[in-house]
């Protein structure tokens, strides 16, 4: 019987010719990445009474939560982080410069096809977007992996999503996950593995390929992935450079070639291609020619209508950014939408760029100028006001409309505060009007 | 084991920042947690301060879905909460519940007959739940294999340290 990729991989992982879903097996990461909850993670790997972590190269710290520190709480933890990376030597830390963790673990390289990777952040799904097994953990559960380099998982249920046709004009991969997040709802994916197929993959990026694993998490995915093809070979072959000349310090040459190895050289043997007979738990085909541009409205990200049933809401906030959607491509198309406009005078605008080579990128290219110039805040990168903590905190009963990921109740600020979810476009196009706007109607 | 407590009953889709808001994150101590519990669910307000130990939590479906901040778990067990009775849990929820030591017991056929203010009585070894106010009673899944090797240890850290003995 055929095996998904989740069963592929933690079968490989474990050394058996399969595993079934349901069955529990006990797997070692190829990398366990934590952020500024590692004070926590720390605080536990204390108690465990382990005093050096089971493999320094397989973990990654990037600040990106609270970054620099809103509060002496925080700069107390974010200290104590500096401390436990140099006692245990592990080289892959990236202070508060660098951006939001993720985005980290992808662009530079830590994360690469077939790799099982875990993070204390629920948003780990991310990582399949280059054909590794991203998933979620908690604090003290990470504190075991460090100690033990091991962890159960279950072995979970798939759930096959085949893509096809073409996105129309200010329609986008972010359009498309939220149109499934409400389809599915949110728990219509718990503790399953979603795997992404079908003809309109290929013309989807890793970037978009990015967005809609980031977001699989909100219908409970246990992880999400989109099957190693040309788009993720062609992508990391583009990254080894980078990785050369952004980060040669901190990562070993090894890893460097293998990049390229993975790259070049791609078997069938470590992609973990599910097989075409493999079992699934539920199938959908989804047309994405016929999407048009998608909200997330308040308090649920399955709350999910078409953008002209909530068209004309006044808002108070449009925030660019994050994890989901803080990308060049991203902030290229919110620039191509405000360039030569201005924001709305009730309306503050705040651009995130998702990381420091982000930032960079946008300056280069100028593209943050246009923004600034149209009337955007720039934040410096990081996760920013997107889970309420600081850099854009809304007031009672204020309006926001986001990029993000999330739009909780009170998840920005107040709790009679709102977040609506959109695309870039949306978001851009909403920022220049005051009020959510289609953005085929500004173009 | 016999839990027996007032219940708290909330609906569904109760997530993480309706438990533990991430501004709250940077905070350690833990009766300083403990006050921010379920502070952004609607007409939970005064949970914090009205809750008495050993009370329960009983939720709808999907309880704890979003971050995978343990803070959501840890605000009720600081709150002496004893334990989360609710129709499903979302997946991080459950684990770090699990890993925490803090009892959470899935059951499906839980009826809108418990109130809050009922007192229930939950036996964590076979699931069973009894709404000591109505008399009527619902079954749970109890905890299995190595979940329940993990939370009759206390939680993972302790299961660590006895089985590196």
């Amino acid at each position: 019987m055929g095996l998904t990729f989740a069963e592929k991989l933690l079968a490989f992982k474990v050394g058996r010719e399969s595993v079934q879903p349901g069955q529990i097996v006990e797997v070692s990461p190829d990398v366990a990445m934590s952020h500024d909850n590692a004070g926590l993670v720390i605080r536990q790997f204390r108690q465990i009474g382990v005093k050096k972590v089971w493999d320094p190269s397989k973990i990654v710290i990037p600040l990106d939560h609270r970054v620099p520190a809103e509060s002496t709480k925080t700069a107390n933890a974010h200290k104590s982080i500096r401390e436990f990376v140099k006692e245990q030597g592990i080289a892959s830390f990236y202070d508060v410069r660098e951006g939001v963790c993720h985005q980290v673990l992808i662009e530079k390289g830590h994360v690469l096809p077939g790799m099982l990777a875990l993070g204390t952040d629920s948003h780990t799904t991310s990582c399949g977007c280059v054909g590794a097994f991203g998933t979620g953990i908690g604090a003290t559960e990470m504190a075991a992996v460090w100690a033990t380099g091991k962890i159960w998982l279950r072995v979970p249920e798939s759930i096959r999503v085949e893509v096809r046709g073409r996105f129309s004009e200010m329609v986008f991969p972010k359009d498309f996950i939220l149109y499934l997040v409400g389809k599915l709802g949110a728990e219509g994916a718990n503790y399953c593995s979603v795997e992404f197929h079908g003809p309109a993959m290929a013309d989807i990026g890793i970037p978009g390929r990015f967005t809609i694993c980031n977001l699989s998490m909100e219908m409970g995915a246990k992880n999400a992935v989109v099957p190693v093809d040309r788009v993720t070979t062609d992508f990391l072959k583009s990254l080894r450079v980078d990785v050369g000349k952004v980060s040669g310090k901190r990562v070993d040459p090894g890893k460097v070639s293998s990049i390229e190895v993975v790259a070049e050289k791609l078997g069938d043997g470590k992609t973990f291609h599910p097989d075409p007979d493999a079992t699934y738990a539920r199938e959908e085909i989804i047309d994405i020619s016929v999407l048009v541009p998608q909200v997330a409205c308040p308090h649920g990200v399955d709350n999910v209508k078409p953008v002209e049933e909530v068209e004309g809401t006044k808002i108070d906030q449009a925030v660019l950014g994050s994890c989901t959607n803080g990308r060049i491509e991203d902030l290229r198309e919110a620039a191509s939408i405000i360039a030569g406009k201005q924001v709305h005078p009730d309306v503050r605008m705040l651009v995130v760029p998702a990381s420091r080579s982000v930032l960079l990128e946008g300056i280069r290219t100028g593209i943050i100028t246009k923004l600034i110039e149209a009337g955007c805040v720039l934040v410096n990168p990081g996760c920013g006001p997107c889970l309420g903590a600081h850099e854009g905190i809304l007031a009672d009963g204020e309006v926001c409309i986001a990029s993000t990921n999330r739009n909780f109740k009170g998840r920005m600020g107040s709790a009679t505060s709102e977040v609506y979810l959109a695309s870039p476009a949306t978001v851009a196009a909403s920022a220049i009007t005051g009020r959510i706007t289609d953005p085929r109607k500004v173009k | 084991m016999k839990l027996k407590g007032r219940a708290w009953v909330t609906g569904d889709d109760i997530d993480t920042d309706q438990i533990y808001h991430g501004q709250y994150l940077p905070i350690t101590d833990p009766h300083e947690m403990a006050m921010h519990a379920m502070e952004y669910v609607p007409g939970m307000e005064n949970f914090p301060r009205e809750a008495k130990s050993g009370d329960l939590v009983v939720a709808g479906k999907n309880f704890g879905t979003g971050s995978s901040r343990e803070h959501a778990v840890l605000c009720l067990q600081y709150l002496g909460i004893s334990c989360v009775i609710a129709k499903s849990f979302s997946r991080i929820f459950f684990r770090n519940a699990v890993n925490l030591g803090f009892p959470v017991i899935e059951c499906p056929g839980l009826s809108d007959t418990l109130k809050t203010g009922n007192v229930v009585e939950v036996d964590i070894d076979n699931g069973k739940i009894t709404d000591l106010t109505t008399g009527e009673s619902f079954q749970g899944i109890p905890a299995s294999g190595l979940e329940k090797e993990i939370a009759g240890s206390g939680g993972l850290i302790e299961y660590l340290k006895k089985n590196a003995r």
